[in-house]
């Protein structure tokens, strides 16, 4: 058989938005490439597929992590939270609420990276200054807004 | 981009680790973060056959005291070394370097002995690890050592490292009472166009200074025509000789064009952050911070 020359397929087990799930990847598959097309969550953006735009951030044991860089074989036994983890049903997460009530979003492509970097910096820090906020959520580049909207929303949870 | 197949290993002791490498050879490397890495690989710069994965390995975990010495565990994040206690304690410089390290995402996955390992030259620790004396332990498994930072990386992408070793462990020495460090860098990009590191210490009544460069040239390099013109001047005095000195210690710098800027740009940066560097350091000194690495 063919299969014999490839590498490993491992079984990982991860809580993947609350959900515990184990599944089968091959050991160079990239999480993102395992959220967006095993799992269809399309809400995991690849963009500068470097580590430098943020646009594919996802939460590792609540902290923020390149999905584009990462393996998926080192989530294993970790959880994952992806932009569809954060409503509950209808109702939406308060971050992602104040982006809404704030407009800080336009073609929205960065937004999933931003509200989850914004979710992991309120859980590690309940009243972060601004220059907290700017230096937390500088790794994720906006190329709409201009950043206003982003910030004034973050600065409306703390 | 999809990575090159390759098959993963993933010990949990360090003895089974170097069994691994010693059985694969150039065919495997190790990884911890794969902030560097994985994106070489993706890149098609790098090819392996098998990654060893280093993150399961308890005996590379933790931050911790060791008599006069903190030790850094290899598989310890920048993100993780930023929000240590005992680092933002007793090496708070050292705290606020990792906690500017590239992006939050890239500070929780990548780690301080692969960016080391990597020796990718713009990068932040190593200056500032050098002035404070900091040293790598590494390890084939029957037999360690110790080097010290500024021996470890010898030009681009290249350490003292042998194939059979790990780095295990980051030392860094606490620092002297009544010294003081500080770290400044500038560039465009996430990665430093240039990091300057100097301290300041009070030793038997006199001044010493240490200065060191790093990202700007193809390894750390040590400012001591600049470090001899600042011996013994007390901080006050500094202005009196520190910017036209500064000035041409920047410039006697090797540097080449790239993305980061000109090289004559980054000879001037040099000159500049050495100047604010020295001088925060001798300013906190002066202010009777007692411990302040």
């Amino acid at each position: 058989m063919a299969e014999a020359n490839l590498p490993e397929t491992a079984r990982i087990t991860i809580s993947l938005n609350g959900i515990e799930i184990t599944l089968s990847v091959q050991s160079f598959d990239l999480l993102i490439d395992v959220l967006r097309n095993a799992l269809s969550l399309k809400g995991t953006k690849r963009s500068c597929d470097v580590e430098v735009c943020g646009a594919c951030t996802v939460l590792v044991d609540g902290l923020p992590v390149s999905s584009c860089t990462t393996l998926a074989v080192d989530v294993d036994g970790r959880s994952v939270t992806t932009i569809e983890g954060l409503a509950a049903g209808d109702q939406l997460s308060r971050v992602q609420q104040a982006f809404v009530d704030h407009a800080a979003l336009q073609c929205g492509f960065c937004t999933p990276g931003m509200v989850l970097a914004t979710t992991a910096l309120l859980a590690t820090n309940a009243a972060p200054s601004e220059a907290e906020i700017r230096h937390f959520l500088s790794g994720n580049i906006c190329r709409c807004t201009g950043y206003v909207k982003i910030l004034e929303a973050v600065k409306s949870l703390v | 981009m999809l990575l090159p197949p390759f098959t993963h290993h993933r010990p949990t002791e360090l003895a089974e680790a170097h069994d691994l490498i010693a059985h694969f050879g150039d065919e495997a490397s190790v990884y911890a973060g794969g902030t560097e890495l994985l994106l070489a690989m993706k890149a098609r710069v790098l090819r392996y056959a098998h990654l060893i994965d280093l993150k399961r390995i308890a005996a590379l975990d933790g931050i911790r005291r060791d008599g006069d010495e903190i030790v850094i565990g290899a598989r310890m994040s920048h993100h993780r070394i930023a929000t240590d206690p005992l680092v933002q304690k007793l090496l708070p410089t050292y705290a606020a370097l990792s906690n500017n390290v590239a992006n939050i995402r890239v500070r929780v996955a990548g780690t301080l002995a692969g960016n080391l390992c990597f020796a990718e030259p713009h990068a932040d620790p190593p200056a500032l690890l050098a002035v404070l004396g900091a040293s790598v332990e590494l390890s084939n498994g029957e037999t360690a050592r110790r080097v010290p930072i500024a021996d470890f990386i010898e030009a681009e992408f290249t350490t003292v490292r042998e194939p059979d070793e790990l780095l295990v462990a980051v030392r860094i020495p606490l620092p002297l009472p009544r010294s003081a460090y500080s770290y400044q860098s500038f560039g465009h990009l996430e990665r430093p166009a240039v990091g300057i590191a100097a301290g300041c210490a009070r030793q038997d009544g006199g001044w010493r200074y240490r200065v060191w460069a790093g990202a700007i040239s193809d390894r750390p390099t040590c400012l001591d025509d600049l470090e001899a013109v600042l011996a013994g001047v007390p901080p006050h005095d500094l202005m009196d000789v520190l910017p036209a000195a500064a000035i041409t210690a920047g410039a006697s710098l090797a540097a080449h064009d790239d993305i980061h800027g000109s090289a004559d740009y980054k000879q001037h940066l040099a000159g500049v952050l050495a100047q604010r560097a020295v001088r925060t350091a001798a300013d906190t000194c002066l202010a009777g911070e007692t411990v302040h690495g």
